[in-house]
């Protein structure tokens, strides 16, 4: 058996994991480990300028992939400038191993430099965290580790490791084990037999059905046999924010994303619905608005991977736990053996009424007179000059409603946004992640002049990996979603959230980055020079297009309203 | 409603901080918590009284069998159990109140475990109502300290709870 140190152990039991790319910064604590990560050649190691990045790339990565993003920080700053990349991917249950460098075992708890305590401070973040007590556990731990983050609901894991336990001068016996097995920790397989057969009897009799999904059939690569459920039944769906792209955007049956900014037809669906299939999808508050007057006259089916994520916020009549694959199977062998058929009479009256609803044309765009250009005109150029075709990664606020609107996704994986935890900063590194894995896809990051300015450090990065990655930018000079709630609320008291005189000149820091910069202040120059600058296929060019500051996005629901209560524009309302 | 939830967890450092986080984290409340190894010394026995309605304790129980260190669970109040928790109190005794406080504690099975010319330590051990109805019969007195351990449980007939 060979004989490796720590820090060679846990490089090798990376590589044996079949991990071919972490993403970190080096550090005091993890110097070993970086020395042996410089003497092998199978694991890729991305250097980022700040630790967050690091944490997003590999959580771009991991939503783009379906593998899971791994981290390498040094302890204390390194440690805790991960900290909202944790957060963010635990939010939206991202596969991830963090990997943090920890003060030598005998400074622990003597506040030694760079010593934080980081199993504590990402214990309400983490699926599970350990602390290498003995280097001979490196291997086992690293194949727990990945075990429990890419199972079941997927989250982020975190090993601590003190630097003693990565010392080159002591080895020890390697073997990477097999298999893992954790006496408290069991994975939910098929669901309930029972469970899904009354659900599936409960959807068959339904006259105003609606399938509601959310990332969870994104995660759990459930997006073929949804489709195929859905086109089974001619049944409407709408997909969450996080869960866009699971069904094709462009299919007659797709109501559009629902909730907060979801459209006309999907929450009118919602709340007049008499059954909700909610598919990997929690119910949460963006979504229900005001749960108590939450689809009134809906049976509830719930099936998700979480037992805890069933009736936590909506009580499920039906709840089934289970993996998204293996109860939309059952189900789908049970509605074809079934006797019962789709009552097709209330169905066309149903699909009549969301007709109805669907000719409101809530999306639609009204061009401004004087060649100003809307947030939204930019998305629709995006996606057409894309064929539709992009990975799509963005920041938090207005412009990123416009792309989960306006972006139409036919496929998952395709669309990349910080869901729950509404991350700003997280779009460009997580567009780097993607490119890293996909060099030669498009790989686009919408983003605004706020969002950006939190993680724009990562330029130099794309500039040294060579990353094409590009940024569309939505210049409004303005916190946008934070003004338009202070327009809506706040009398128009706008609160911090301008700045425009200290704005920095984007072209020319992109180009100080060495990189393409280009601004755009024309509707009538939008598209040709937009497609002049994708048509840069390996250069990294920021797009930098001035849009019209007043505009709001719409639909918007109404606090404490139920589904179907939506501001519709600024002078109109259900 | 009051709770017992018993808890096998890993006997793991970090572990019951896992246990405790998760309250605070999600707004739950812990009346009471013990915690010690079993005679498997890989596992730890943990008792938490709570306080909520089904839907808030059924999120607790979710929640908790969630935590990796958590091998099992059971919520003792769902069925018959027995639950222990035991009072140590040092209370004033002088003067009349000397031979009272010893009848009190005699009708409450209690022990007194250490005694001053001017003290009395006693022992008692009951349900949590039985020490609070006992705390309540010696009111008139000097109550110098209370140490209670919190509620330990196990449940009645042939149901184990074991890894």
């Amino acid at each position: 058996m060979e004989l490796l140190s720590g820090g060679e152990m846990l490089m090798r039991a990376l590589h044996d994991e079949g991990v071919d790319m972490i993403y970190g910064y080096p550090g005091g604590a993890v110097l070993h480990i970086y020395d042996a990560l410089f003497k092998q050649d199978k694991v890729e190691h991305i250097l980022v300028r700040h630790e967050q990045a690091a944490t997003h790339a590999a959580d771009g990565y991991a939503r783009a992939t379906g593998k899971p993003g791994v981290v390498l920080v040094t302890s204390g700053p390194g440690a805790t400038n991960a900290i909202t990349g944790i957060a963010t991917a635990f939010m939206d249950s991202i596969p991830m191993v963090v990997i943090s460098g920890q003060v030598h075992s005998s400074l622990i708890g003597s506040d030694g430099f760079q010593e934080t305590d980081m199993v504590g401070i990402s214990r309400p973040i983490v699926k599970h965290s350990f602390m290498v007590q003995n280097p001979e556990d490196i291997p086992m731990i690293v194949k727990k580790a990945f075990y429990i983050a890419t199972t079941g609901r997927p989250g982020p894991v975190v090993i601590d490791i003190p630097k003693d336990a990565t010392d080159p001068a002591k080895k020890y016996k390697y073997h990477y084990p097999e298999s893992v097995k954790l006496r408290s920790y069991s994975v939910p397989g098929k669901g309930h037999t029972g469970q899904i057969k009354k659900a599936v009897e409960i959807l068959l009799a339904a006259k105003r059905p609606i399938i509601y999904t959310g990332g969870g059939v994104v995660q759990g690569n459930g997006s073929d046999l949804l489709r195929e459920l859905a086109r089974l039944l001619n049944y409407p769906v709408t997909n969450t924010l996080m869960g866009l792209g699971a069904y094709p955007a462009t299919d007659r049956q797709f109501l559009g994303m629902l909730g907060m900014h979801g459209t006309y037809e999907a929450n009118m669906a919602m709340h007049f619905s008499d059954v909700v299939l909610g598919i990997g999808a929690r119910f949460d508050d963006r979504v229900t608005n005001n749960i108590s007057k939450f689809c009134p006259g809906a049976k509830i089916l719930h099936v998700d991977i979480d037992p805890a994520a069933i009736s936590k916020t909506v009580s499920a009549d039906v709840p089934i736990v289970g993996s998204v694959t293996s109860v939309l199977e059952e189900m789908l062998e049970l509605i074809k053996q079934s006797d019962s058929r789709v009552d097709t009479q209330s169905l066309d009256l149903w699909w009549q009424q969301i007709e109805g609803w669907r000719a409101k044309d809530c999306l639609k765009v009204t061009p401004a007179d004087n060649d100003v250009i809307k947030p939204q005109q930019v998305i629709q150029c995006l996606y057409e000059i894309t064929n539709g075709d992009a990975y799509v990664s963005s920041d938090v606020g207005q412009h990123q409603m416009f792309a989960a609107q306006y972006y139409k996704f036919d496929e998952p994986r395709r669309w990349i946004n910080s869901g729950g935890l509404g991350t700003m900063g997280f779009g460009f590194p997580a567009a780097m992640g993607v490119q890293l894995a996909f060099p030669d896809a498009v790989s686009v990051c919408v983003t605004g002049e706020g969002s950006f300015q939190m993680n724009l450090q990562e330029l130099a990065t794309c500039m040294q990996y060579r990353l094409p990655v590009k940024i569309v930018c939505l210049n409004n000079e303005a916190l946008g979603m934070v003004k338009q709630w202070q327009d809506m609320q706040y009398g128009g008291r706008y609160s911090h959230s301008t700045y425009s005189e200290s704005l920095p000149d984007f072209v020319k820091l992109a180009e100080a980055y060495g990189h393409v910069g280009v601004r755009i202040t024309k509707l009538s120059d939008l598209k040709e020079k937009m497609t002049e600058a994708f048509a840069l296929k390996d250069r990294l060019v920021f797009i930098d297009v001035l849009v019209d500051p007043m505009e709001h996005v719409y639909p918007m629901a109404i606090a404490g309203g139920a589904m179907k209560d939506m501001y519709l524009s600024k002078t109109e309302r259900t | 409603m009051r709770h017992i939830i018993s808890i096998l967890l890993e006997n793991q450092p970090g572990a019951l901080s896992r246990v405790v986080g998760l309250f605070s984290q999600r707004n739950y409340n812990i009346e009471s918590l013990t915690v010690a190894p079993t005679d498997d010394h890989t596992l730890s026995r943990l008792t938490i009284t709570t306080i909520g309605d089904d839907r808030k304790i059924e999120q607790i129980t979710k929640h908790l069998n969630k935590l990796i260190d958590v091998v099992k669970l059971v919520d003792l109040t769902e069925g018959a159990h027995i639950e222990r928790e035991l009072m140590l109190i040092k209370v004033k005794a002088t003067g009349v109140q000397r031979d009272e406080i010893k009848r009190t504690a005699d009708i409450f099975r209690g022990q007194i475990v250490d005694v001053t010319n001017a003290i009395y330590c006693i022992q008692l051990v009951g349900t949590s109502e039985k020490l609070d109805g006992f705390l309540a019969a010696i009111s008139g007195t000097t109550v110098l300290e209370v140490a209670r351990t919190g509620v330990s449980g196990i449940s009645r007939g042939e149901k184990v709870l074991s890894a």
